[in-house]
């Protein structure tokens, strides 16, 4: 039923749509209104039977959804930022195990400084953890992964991470179409693990393994992926049939058609990035857009042949690996690996920063005229920079540099004013 | 139980011939068709109290559960002697997922039994000190708070063993480890107030917390057996000694551990709901010297000077228990 709904609701009603029999929740913002909802279907309607489990923190969370999920349960949490960092190790272990868990990221940066904004560093902090990792471009197909992801993880025994932008997505009100019951339970069969801990038939899960097999433990998880690139594309439409959207997949392309440029990118900036190449293709630049629903395993075929016919690329990516640049981008040249085309790496909407139009637009016009830098860091606020260097420069003891940077807008705002 | 119609005496000992007991009192272990979960094949040194211990539990466990048992493991000494392929030794289901979050694991196994109905299914988890006092000890007090049906077993060796003998928060004062040396200027751990894990077990007023070892081990097995009937958190806290951490002859362990309970250094007690509602009695107080002389952690009390003062100090922490926990009532009354 299609209706105006929170995009944590939404997820969280789909969420319960998909029978979990095990909720561990911990709360961190953006993250909350999905396991709130949750908590409160837990015990009605059709969240029966279901443990909806308070843990004492998202460590423990993820190894509740541990312990369930190898115990054959359908297990799902959701979590974010610091709580996604906090359950680091069990997130390695969950994928080494082969466990189908689900959760969502309600992606939010990671602190120092602390911030509550939306980016990608969390999900991307933890990209090799060997989960499948999916990205919402809006609340429709987040609702939608996660009924794809339940089904993909236990295919494959591999756990989903579903990435939602935090805020951007967490809290808007847009309608969505939630499915009814009957839909989701013709579409998503019962859990059948592939290993159970079970009295009956006793099993030794999570031993130690040594160099003898190591290798081949892990061969086997990359392997596992690599027949994800083409489970995905065949669940989507398979969803597609059965729901009538279009939502998931590897990657979906905007007017690439003879672009001469081609912007890609993850998540919900995606919708900014199509007004914008809307609004250039009317002034007649060939320029098109691509999103990323699926970021692991990474597309690179199929990236690969939606941007042959491109002169260049610019990536706008929400998370910055320090000291080094993109992180989407090096993936992106890998999959250009041998080709000419022109790379641009576009650092933009760290910490909620807002990625508008006008910035986006001029930043593509830059690059279409090979001006742009090939690493950007969109409205970078130069003067907040130099006034810090000079600072540092003069100083020793030049105090904490975010205080610091907040004084300083200050001051400036008031020149201004 | 298989009964043997064996007449068994024994003399000058205080251990009463098992086939003496009235059957329902027998160990688990003179049943010739135990169960076996921990089998041969297993990597633990001679002597090893933590594999005695864990054998000794988890085949009361399986007897309490009719076979229906689920094991969550830390990290340690105990899942890496009992688990490398291809030789793993448990007979049961069984799963390691890291150091810290057994008590959380095992939480989520509890669960998914609750939803599909398998209330028969009993879940323990287990691991050493380390995995327990420190780097568990915020998931396993969730899972003391909220009450989740899981029996957790920790098996103190007091100190990290698996890594290499350093100090934990239960290594007793004095004791050298690789991280508190006993040379130069230094004494071993230092004196300090502990962490008496099954004191914050009970603050946290669950079903049933008991404390057990090695040196008795039919007391273990019975402990075991009730938590195993009871519902809600529980949680059994076994002395089991180290003869590669604590120095002491392989073939000792048991009178090591034995005179850890009758000098009252570890007191052997049950609670229920947050009160003790029973403890062993000492029957011959030993004094502490008789338990530190038998382990080379504590050498550097008696040699090449005898440390007094440390002795004494320690002495006073075995008194101090025997007070508290009321382990010599029936001398003293
Ligand atoms: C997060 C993490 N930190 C450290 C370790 C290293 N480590 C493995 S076992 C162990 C010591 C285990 O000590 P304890 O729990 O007392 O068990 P024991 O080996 O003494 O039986 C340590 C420090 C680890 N595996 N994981
Ligand atoms: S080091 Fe200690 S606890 Fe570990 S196997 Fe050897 S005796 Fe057992
Ligand atoms: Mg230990």
């Amino acid at each position: 039923m299609r209706k105006q709904i929170e995009g944590s609701r939404a997820v969280a009603e789909t969420v319960a749509l998909c029978r979990p029999q095990v909720i561990c929740a911990y709360p961190i913002t953006p993250q909350t209104h999905i396991v709130e909802a949750l908590g409160e279907m837990a015990g009605s309607r059709n969240l029966q039977p279901c443990e909806f489990i308070n843990v004492e923190s998202e460590f423990a969370a993820l190894s509740v959804a541990i312990g369930a999920s190898a115990a054959g349960a359908r297990a799902y949490t959701a979590t974010a930022s610091q709580g996604l960092l906090y359950m680091a190790e069990a997130v390695y272990n969950a994928s080494g195990l082969g466990l189908p868990i689900v959760m969502t990221i309600g992606n939010r940066a990671i602190g120092a400084p602390i911030n509550i904004w939306n980016d990608h560093s969390d999900s991307m902090a933890l990209r090799d953890a060997g989960w499948i990792q999916l990205y919402a471009e809006t609340n429709q197909e987040a609702a939608d992964q996660h009924i794809q992801a339940f089904r993909l993880a236990e295919e494959l025994s591999c756990p989903v991470m579903v990435c939602m932008d935090g805020f951007i997505l967490t809290h808007a009100y847009e309608p969505v179409d939630i499915p009814v019951q009957q839909q989701v339970d013709d579409w998503l069969p019962a859990f059948d693990p592939r290993q159970v801990l079970d009295p009956a038939e006793p099993i030794s899960i999570g031993a130690m393994v040594g160099p003898e097999a190591f290798l081949e433990v892990r061969y086997l998880a990359h392997h596992k992926q690599v027949r994800a690139l083409e489970r995905i594309p065949q669940l989507s439409e398979d969803f597609r049939k059965s729901f009538g959207r279009d939502s998931g997949g590897l990657l979906r392309s905007y007017r690439v058609e003879n672009a001469e440029t081609i912007v890609v990118a993850l998540g919900s900036v995606n919708g900014t990035i199509q007004e914008v190449v809307d609004e250039m293709r009317v002034h007649g630049h060939s320029i098109g857009s691509l999103s990323i629903t699926c970021f692991r395993p990474f597309p690179r075929e199929a990236l690969r042949a939606a941007l042959a016919g491109a002169r260049r690329v610019v990536v706008i990516e929400k998370s910055l690996a320090v000291g080094s640049g993109g992180i989407l981008s090096a993936d992106v040249q890998m999959a250009l690996a041998g080709r000419g085309t022109r790379l641009y790496t576009v650092i933009a909407g760290l910490g909620g920063r807002a990625v508008t139009r006008t910035s986006l637009q001029r930043c593509f016009e830059q690059a279409i005229a090979d001006r742009l830098e090939l690493l950007t860091f969109l409205d970078l606020d130069t003067r907040l920079i130099i006034r810090h260097l000079e600072r540092e420069r003069l100083r020793r003891r030049s105090g904490p540099v975010a205080e610091n940077l907040l004084h300083d807008i200050d001051l400036i705002a008031a020149q201004i004013g | 139980m298989a009964s043997q119609p064996i007449k068994f005496f024994q003399t000058g000992t205080f251990t009463i011939g098992n086939r003496l007991l009235p059957e329902a009192a027998r160990s688990i272990q003179s049943d010739p068709l135990r169960a076996n979960s921990l089998n041969c094949g297993h990597r633990a040194c001679q002597g090893c109290g933590e594999a005695l211990g864990a054998r000794y539990a988890i085949d009361a466990a399986i007897r309490a559960a009719q076979g229906k048992l689920i094991v969550a493991n830390a990290t340690g000494c105990l899942e890496v002697f009992s688990t490398p392929y291809p030789e793993s030794s448990w007979q049961i289901p069984w799963m390691h997922s890291l150091f810290g979050n057994a008590a959380a694991v095992a939480t989520g196994i509890a669960a998914a039994m609750k939803v599909k109905g398998r209330t028969d299914v009993r879940v323990v988890a287990q691991g050493g000190d380390g995995g327990t006092a420190d780097i568990g000890l915020a998931c396993l007090s969730g899972m003391f708070e909220r009450a989740d049906d899981v029996l957790f077993i920790c098996y103190d060796n007091e100190a990290y063993m698996n890594t290499g003998v350093q100090r934990s928060s239960a290594t007793p004062p004095a004791a050298r480890t690789a991280t508190t040396p006993a040379t130069g200027g230094q004494r071993g751990a230092r004196f300090g107030q502990g962490k008496n894990l099954p004191l914050i077990a009970m603050a946290h007023h669950i079903s049933y917390v008991a404390t057990a070892s090695v040196g008795d081990l039919r007391d273990l097995e019975a402990k075991v057996e009730k938590a195993i009937g009871m519902g809600g958190a529980r949680y059994i806290h076994v002395h089991v000694p180290c003869p590669l951490g604590w120095g002491s002859a392989p073939h000792d362990t048991i009178k090591v551990a034995r005179a850890a309970m009758e000098s009252g250094l570890f007191p052997i007690m049950e609670a229920e709901h947050g009160e003790v509602i029973g403890r062993r009695l000492i029957r011959k107080k030993l004094p502490v010297e008789e338990y530190l002389k038998l382990q080379k952690r504590f050498a550097h009390l008696f040699s090449p000077v005898r440390d007094a003062a440390a002795i004494a100090a320690i002495q006073a922490i075995a008194d101090g228990n025997i007070r508290k926990f009321g382990l010599m009532e029936e001398h003293q009354q």
